[in-house]
């Protein structure tokens, strides 16, 4: 399976990744050459499949409902929470730690401009 | 207290000899410190384990420790006990930085739930060991820090991407670690470094604070040299967390209390798609002479068949580098680590990641980004996920006929630096025996089972049904007290 080079630059660009010519000719190659060996799941028949998808009902955890205790809180039940704002009380310190950001008056993170006016 | 440590040799310790030197003062935390950072300090140069060193907290750790002893107050679970953690964890204070370029000087304003609840226990954290980049590797090449040279074996591979940690606790530089498992990257580098090293069940232990890979394969678990400290060290991590809503609130049972419940009886299911081509010879005359000696435990063995085996390296690359693609999103350079600058926030993001990212994340990246596309949604993503399904039915029949299941870890022991790093194709096939129990979410263990020619480590697989982790640590236990290890 060959993919090419319009296709290698699309998949780029639609990962966000700027990359050199030999790049994406060295992606490229290799991404075919795996897709060709992920067609080996063709030789089975998967109609009546269902996908195993999420981590719940069905999916990775279908013993974890056996014996697990059911919490009163609803805060902290399995499935939904109440979904209360909380103060994780970190957000200066995440500010601190980006590439570009003003801390004061109110915290943000500073990108390039995103619309023109 | 002033005296010299009488250390015996920083390998010799386990958790429960250093419980009872604090208990007896025949050591303090800090002086057992003070050995591990001198033996680091010897070995590291070598091995490149350590990525970060955190010798303030580790300090401050053990003296806490040590006021406890003078106090006489009991001592946590795990109190003293020199420990090394993957960099894919964040960790308050450390830099943390997945092996990768694109999070160099990362300083973590908080703990992930496992190392708060390791430092809760009295653990002591020495510093971040090396990993694959993002922890995407079967071999710890693909670090941006370069690579971990085995103890065991110099010039080859430690196995990936848990590298750093399996080769710290190899060489005596912890006495346990953490490392994270999302297609073998716990038990792959455990087995190349001839430690025991497990795999918890998918929900057992929180990931709050790990650095997503694949969300729905990522786990976290412990390396140790001997099984009881794999257990000491999982009862202390495993359990419900709200912050991270896949955990279980499943109880946590006392592992060790299990321990050394005999195992005669128990029904080992060994299947013959695990030792098909492919499967090294050296490899495989150690992983049969393991299982003669579980035999001869009274285990009984039973040939078993999961015939979709062979379809889980195609099933696990595709829908891991999918989750990796949306993942790996979030390092775009606005909120943290790298960022280059570019005209538009555009051209910032693709500037940034693809200078920030090295070839296997980015190859990783672009596979799943394409899996994931329009037009080849359900000929890639879709189909690898209902082959899942098939994969994990097969571990549900097999788990009504056989108490546990025993496979190689590794079809290959660990190989020459560089020999694999041209064809990823052939890296991935590496994690052909440990893809299988990731994607079906179970647990499992690799013991070692012997070296090939007395010098490469190989591991046995032992894979148990979903949070069974006592009955996995149980076999583990008997065949290391039968001798196996050596075997």
């Amino acid at each position: 399976m060959n993919i090419s080079r319009d296709e290698a630059l699309r998949v780029a660009e639609l990962a966000n990744l700027e990359l050199t010519e030999a790049e994406i000719a060295t992606y490229g190659g290799q991404l075919g050459s795996i897709l060709s060996y992920c067609q080996k799941l063709n030789e089975l028949d998967t109609t009546n499949v269902e996908p195993m998808a999420g981590v719940e009902a069905g999916g990775l955890r279908s013993d974890a409902g056996k014996g697990a205790t059911q919490e009163a809180d609803p805060v902290e039940s399995q499935h939904a929470r109440a979904d209360l704002p909380r103060d994780a009380g970190i957000i200066h310190d995440v500010i601190r730690r980006a590439p570009e950001a003003v801390e004061a008056p109110t915290p943000y993170f500073r990108v390039p401009k995103v619309i023109d006016r | 207290m002033s005296a010299p440590p009488r250390s015996p040799g920083t390998e010799a310790w386990t958790v429960s000899s250093i419980r009872r030197a604090l208990e007896a003062r025949q050591i303090s935390a800090r002086e057992l410190t003070q050995a591990f950072y001198q033996r680091i300090e010897r070995e590291n140069t070598r091995l490149n384990a350590f990525l970060a060193l955190s010798p303030e907290r580790a300090f401050a750790q053990a003296d806490a420790i040590d006021a406890k002893v003078v106090r006489k107050e009991p001592l946590p679970p795990l109190a003293g006990v020199p420990t090394a953690l993957k960099d894919v964890l964040n960790t308050r204070g450390t830099e943390t930085t997945a092996g990768s370029k694109i999070l160099k000087g990362h300083v973590p304003p908080y703990d992930a739930t496992a190392i708060e609840r390791l430092d809760s226990a009295g653990a002591i954290f020495l510093g971040k060991t090396n990993c694959d980049e993002f922890a995407m590797g079967s071999s710890n090449e693909n670090s941006a820090y370069g690579p971990v040279q085995n103890p065991a074996a110099p010039g080859r591979v430690p196995g990936g991407s848990s590298g750093g940690s399996a080769a710290a606790v190899a060489a005596g530089l912890a006495i346990i670690a953490l490392g994270t498992d999302t297609g073998g990257s716990i038990r792959q580098p455990g087995a190349m470094c001839g430690i025991p090293a497990m795999m918890p069940t998918y929900g057992r232990v929180s990931r709050y604070g790990l650095i997503a890979f694949a969300s729905s394969l990522d786990r976290i678990g412990p390396f140790a040299r001997t099984v009881e400290d794999l257990a000491r060290t999982l009862e202390v991590i495993a359990g419900r967390d709200p912050l991270d809503a896949t955990s279980a609130a499943y109880p946590v049972p006392r592992y060790t209390a299990e321990l050394d419940t005999p195992v005669k009886g128990l029904r080992l299911g060994v299947p013959a798609e695990y030792f098909a081509e492919g499967l090294d010879a050296g490899v495989r005359e150690k992983v049969e002479g393991g299982i003669a000696r579980l035999k001869d435990l009274g285990c009984i063995l039973t040939p078993i068949a999961m015939p979709h085996a062979p379809y889980a390296i195609p099933t696990y690359y595709l829908i891991a580098t999918a989750e990796a693609s949306s993942n790996l999103a979030r390092f775009d350079g606005v909120r943290y680590g790298l960022r280059v600058p570019g005209a538009s926030l555009g051209e910032m993001y693709r500037k940034t990641r693809g200078q920030g990212f090295g070839a296997e994340v980015k190859r990783r990246i672009m596979l799943g980004t394409y899996a994931l596309s329009a037009g080849y949604y359900d000929a890639y993503y879709l189909k690898a996920q209902k082959v899942r399904t098939l994969i994990r039915q097969d571990f549900d029949r097999v788990f009504e006929q056989v108490d546990l299941i025993l496979t190689p870890t590794s079809p290959v022991p660990p190989f020459p630096l560089g020999e694999r790093t041209a064809d990823p194709l052939a890296m991935y096939l590496a994690d052909i025996y440990t893809v299988t129990g990731s994607l079906a979410g179970v647990t499992a263990i690799s013991v070692p089972c012997g070296k090939i020619s007395g010098i490469l480590p190989v591991g046995l697989q032992i894979i148990g049904p979903h949070f069974e982790e006592g009955r996995v640590l149980r076999l583990a236990r008997a065949f290391e007290a039968a001798g196996g290890f050596i075997n």
